[in-house]
């Protein structure tokens, strides 16, 4: 059984969207204990987009945005990533280091920022794992400060080769009042996605 | 957007004349080609996502050689000549590091080389590029004058 995206169909969405909810709880409460106080997660989204549609999702091709990067490896292959508009990573610095950040692309700002994209990915990656029973490991992070459009399509070409559509398991936070936007995207290539679902299906069914 | 700016999506190309302005916004990876017609004060833009259509899908606009081959004979429509076509290339950057070794084979530059090799097979002369780095970038063709401005963060503006 393959699948391909467009005939994706709710129930497989709904799995998918329940591996996000897990793996995003476990998101939010590491990044809550670095921050030292309550983020929350929204229910994650997980919607097919056309592939071309992508770049305008965080307010536009060129909206500014601080992003992270981890490639995720082993029995899946896929890349995560986690994106700030600006305004908020300065908010989220603020509150790791108790004061005001100028820049966010120094180095001490750069590190703090791939370490919380490290976590993320990593307690996502960590219950995804322990439900699925694949070992995933994720790559040492990288960081990147530019236009919304030109980040994205670093992950987007690896579907795109592939396929017109994408699934993206798409997930907002907030922490503690402040208006924290962030976005935390899971992109797993075409055959890991039918290679995941495909187990998952088969452990809900109790085949 | 002011009058006359005609916007080419990702995966997509748009053509037009003076005093049109074509642009595409946020090339990571991506690489923005125009080809321009001084003569006849008229042009075309293509962002591609991917070097070659390996598909049966022969419109796929996301690779370099659909897109270029299918806006070429859109300018033909038009009533431009090949002969007459200059080339500007910009993008194929790479957005994200994971360290050396993964540069010489990152996507923006096999992008790159993927438009250079299909303009040579058109014998269109490529008369300015700004490829390679790792810096996102906006670009906007005058089908007025033919200068190419390419906006990137932190950088500015430059023309080529």
């Amino acid at each position: 059984m393959s699948i391909t995206i467009d005939k994706l169909g709710e129930r497989e969405l709904d799995i998918l969207k329940e591996l996000g909810n897990i793996g995003a709880g476990n998101a939010a409460t590491a990044l809550s204990q670095i921050l030292a106080r309550k983020v929350d997660m929204n229910v994650p989204q997980v919607k097919v987009y056309n592939v071309t549609d992508v770049p305008e999702l965080l307010g536009g091709a060129e909206n500014i945005v601080v992003g992270v990067l981890l490639k995720m490896f082993g029995d899946l292959q896929g890349n995560i990533m986690f994106l700030l508009p600006e305004d908020s990573a300065r908010k989220l610095l603020g509150m790791m280091v108790g004061q005001e950040v100028e820049d966010v692309t120094d180095d001490m700002s750069r590190s703090a920022i791939m370490e919380v994209g490290n976590i993320i990915a990593s307690s996502y990656l960590n219950s995804l794992s322990f439900f699925s029973e694949l070992t995933l490991i994720p790559s040492t992070p990288a960081f990147a400060y530019d236009m919304a459009g030109a980040l994205l399509s670093a992950v987007l070409f690896e579907v795109s080769e592939l396929s017109d559509q994408v699934v993206l398991i798409e997930t907002d936070f907030s922490g503690n009042g402040e208006a924290i936007k962030g976005h935390f995207f899971v992109l797993p290539n075409l055959e890991s996605l039918n290679a995941l679902l495909k187990l998952v299906v088969a452990k809900v069914d109790g085949k | 957007m002011e009058n006359n700016v005609i916007k080419v999506g990702m995966a997509d190309y748009k053509v037009g004349s003076a005093p049109a302005k074509l642009i595409t916004l946020g090339l990571g990876s991506c690489i923005g080609i125009t080809l321009y017609d001084k003569r006849k004060k008229a042009g075309g833009m293509a962002h591609i996502m991917l070097p070659k259509n390996n598909t049966k899908d022969q419109n796929s606009l996301k690779f370099a050689d659909t897109a270029i081959t299918l806006m070429i004979k859109d300018l033909e429509k038009m009533g431009l000549n090949k002969r007459n076509m200059e080339a500007k290339i910009a993008g194929g950057a790479q957005m994200f590091s994971f360290g050396k070794s993964d540069q010489l084979n990152s996507i923006g530059s096999r992008n790159a080389i993927a438009v250079k090799e299909i303009l040579k097979e058109n014998n269109i002369r490529i008369v300015a590029e700004d490829t390679g780095g790792n810096k996102g970038r906006t670009i906007e063709l005058d089908l007025d004058t033919g200068k190419l401005r390419i906006k990137t963060i932190g950088q500015g503006e430059t023309y080529i």
